[in-house]
């Protein structure tokens, strides 16, 4: 399998702060990666440098093998990546129509297409013309998850989806991110709740102070509680 | 899996519920004044109050969009006010006998060339004041306060150096002097024609602004410019044409206050500024249709209290800014969050 994204000795800094410490991660075609770790280990700043939105102050981010890390953020999200923030960071002001609208950049947005997405997410269409201020956090989440893949993408970039949502709408979001795996999309996922990445994950990188510690496929991840515990402070039964 | 909210897809949409109070505020304040103005008094202050509030309400449009989508507080907004003005008196000088005709039309061709060409070299120099003086201090307030106060001052000052400290005139054309009379009030035409104008360019702003992308981006950049980036458009591009709009509308603000004083002077900007800012406070930032409402209660107040208390009229702008603002701290519609 051919790698999509990679990036080799990345290094970011906000401010005085240095968050990231020569990041390598590797991120294969058509799968789905976990990225997982501590608090404050760095994984909402690694998706941020890959979108551009903090600079790389060094190392080197490829994109279906073109460098992209000193390239403005619009390019990036033009060159066919997704990004769903862990703010969710939906337009509180425009509607719900309104968000996808701008999230269609190709032009009218596919009716199929978003059928398909309400088919996931009923409530999307249920509150289509109202502001998107008044959603609730699970509906803000699916609004934020919905325009990123209300045209395709060859990546997406997901921070922490399931955060404070419900049982039922984390169903909902494991089944819409399992279907647009199956359309082709690469998914690069960054959770906290072991379970769910468990679930999806294909391959796992893990994160501690702003490196990556350990990669493997999930599945050998999920199977040795002492690995658990030793890179995440947790085993998986504690979750169960 | 698939969410169950219990309510029906498609069926009764459900709306957030409108925020209209603000909106009767201009009526209410009419309203309160009527028992204390003998009516065709208070019909005059009215409308002279709407024609006042509708050019302040173009002065200002532009600078609440440009903080509320680029974080910029411009102090420099008030040299496009004054340029806009110059340029128009520049345009209509050889234009004096299309000005004095009895024609209609070469009047409003007269007054078109000095708007098109004011909003025209407003827009221009908007852009080389964004490009030279904004563009290093992006996110740094207390720069952007120097650096634009500096840029107002050098404008300011080069306006006295081209045309002298005296006050130029700038004669309204002949079908707009003179009044309507209804009734006992006598209802100046040039404030009616201020009033329209304003009220088109308030429907064209709120028009683009909600039924168009460019508007969609506008308002999405206002509250979250990081995340219209991260979905694939170059918002630098729309803050340069947003600063230069708002620059134009500056200048077009500045012919119609020029016009409606018959006279202009470099200082005119630097005047109209602090009354600007009040408005776009009360407005709360980024918001268009805050910025209108503020601007006409700060006109309507300014000339029911300029009659009744003449005294009081210095800080009746202070006074209703300080009672919004304890109504509503972050003005009447907020936008950002900043």
């Amino acid at each position: 399998m051919s790698e999509l994204l990679t990036l080799s000795a990345v290094e970011t800094h906000i401010g005085r702060y240095h968050i990231l410490h020569g990041v390598d991660l590797a991120v294969p075609e058509g799968a789905t990666t976990m990225l997982l770790g501590r608090n404050g280990a760095g994984k909402t700043t690694a998706l941020r440098t890959i979108m551009g939105l903090w600079r790389a102050s060094a190392g080197e981010i490829r994109f279906g093998g073109s460098r992209i890390e000193a390239r403005p953020t619009p390019d990036i999200a033009r060159a066919g990546i997704g990004y769903v923030p862990e703010t969710m960071a939906v337009f509180s002001d425009l509607t719900v129509k309104e968000n996808l609208v701008l999230a269609a950049r190709e032009g009218a947005m596919d009716e199929s297409r978003l059928g398909w997405i309400f088919g996931f997410f009923p409530p999307l269409k249920t509150f289509w013309l109202s502001r998107a201020g008044t959603l609730s956090g699970g509906q803000k989440q699916m609004l934020s998850f919905a325009r990123a893949i209300i045209e395709p993408r060859r990546l997406l970039l997901i921070d922490e989806p399931t955060k404070g949502l419900a049982p039922a709408i984390i169903g909902a979001l494991i089944d819409c991110l399992a279907e647009v795996k199956r359309r082709g999309a690469t998914i690069l996922l960054v959770e906290q709740n072991f379970r769910v990445a468990q679930e999806i994950g294909d391959s796992v990188s893990v994160m501690d102070d702003g490196r990556i510690v350990h990669t493997s496929a999930m599945a050998e991840l999920a199977r040795d509680g002492a690995l658990q515990h030793r890179l995440l402070g947790l085993s998986l039964g504690a979750h169960q | 899996m698939s969410v169950d909210t219990g309510i029906e897809p498609g069926a009764a949409l459900p709306k957030a519920r409108g925020d209209y109070l603000p909106l009767l505020l201009p009526v209410a304040l009419a309203l309160a004044a009527l028992p204390f103005v003998p009516v065709s008094t208070w019909f005059t202050l009215t409308v002279a109050g709407l024609a006042m509030g509708m050019m302040i309400f173009v002065m200002a449009s532009g600078l609440t969009l440009i903080f509320g989508l680029m974080d910029v507080l411009n102090f420099g907004h008030g040299a496009f006010i004054a340029i806009g003005a110059y340029v128009a008196t520049l345009v209509l000088l050889p234009l004096g006998g299309w000005m004095q005709a009895d024609s209609i039309w070469l009047n409003l061709a007269a007054l078109l060339s000095a708007i098109v060409a004011a909003m025209a070299v407003t827009a221009v120099i908007g852009l080389a004041f964004e490009r030279i003086l904004i563009v290093p201090v992006y996110g740094q307030h207390l720069k952007q306060i120097l650096i634009t106060m500096g840029g107002m001052i050098v404008a300011e000052q080069l306006l006295y150096a081209l045309f002298g400290p005296q006050q130029i005139p700038l004669a309204l054309p002949t079908s707009l002097r003179g009044s309507f009379l209804i009734g006992d009030a006598a209802i100046e035409k040039y404030r009616v024609v201020a009033v329209l104008v304003g009220l088109v360019v308030f429907v064209t702003m709120l028009l683009i602004l909600n039924r168009t992308k460019i508007g969609l981006l506008i308002r999405a950049g206002v509250e979250n410019g990081e995340m219209v980036e991260a979905l694939g458009y170059r918002i630098r591009r729309l803050f340069v044409g947003v600063f230069m709009a708002g620059s134009a509308l500056a200048g077009l603000g500045g012919v119609m206050w020029g016009l409606y004083r018959e006279q202009v002077n470099a200082s005119m900007g630097g005047e109209l500024l602090v009354l600007v800012f009040i408005v776009v406070i009360i407005g709360g930032l980024g918001s268009v249709t805050g910025c209108f409402i503020g601007a006409l209660l700060v006109a309507l107040l300014q000339n029911y209290i300029g009659f009744l208390v003449p005294k009081l009229s210095l800080i009746s702008d202070i006074l209703l800014m300080v009672a919004v603002l304890l109504w509503r701290p972050r003005g009447l519609y907020p936008v950002t969050s900043r």
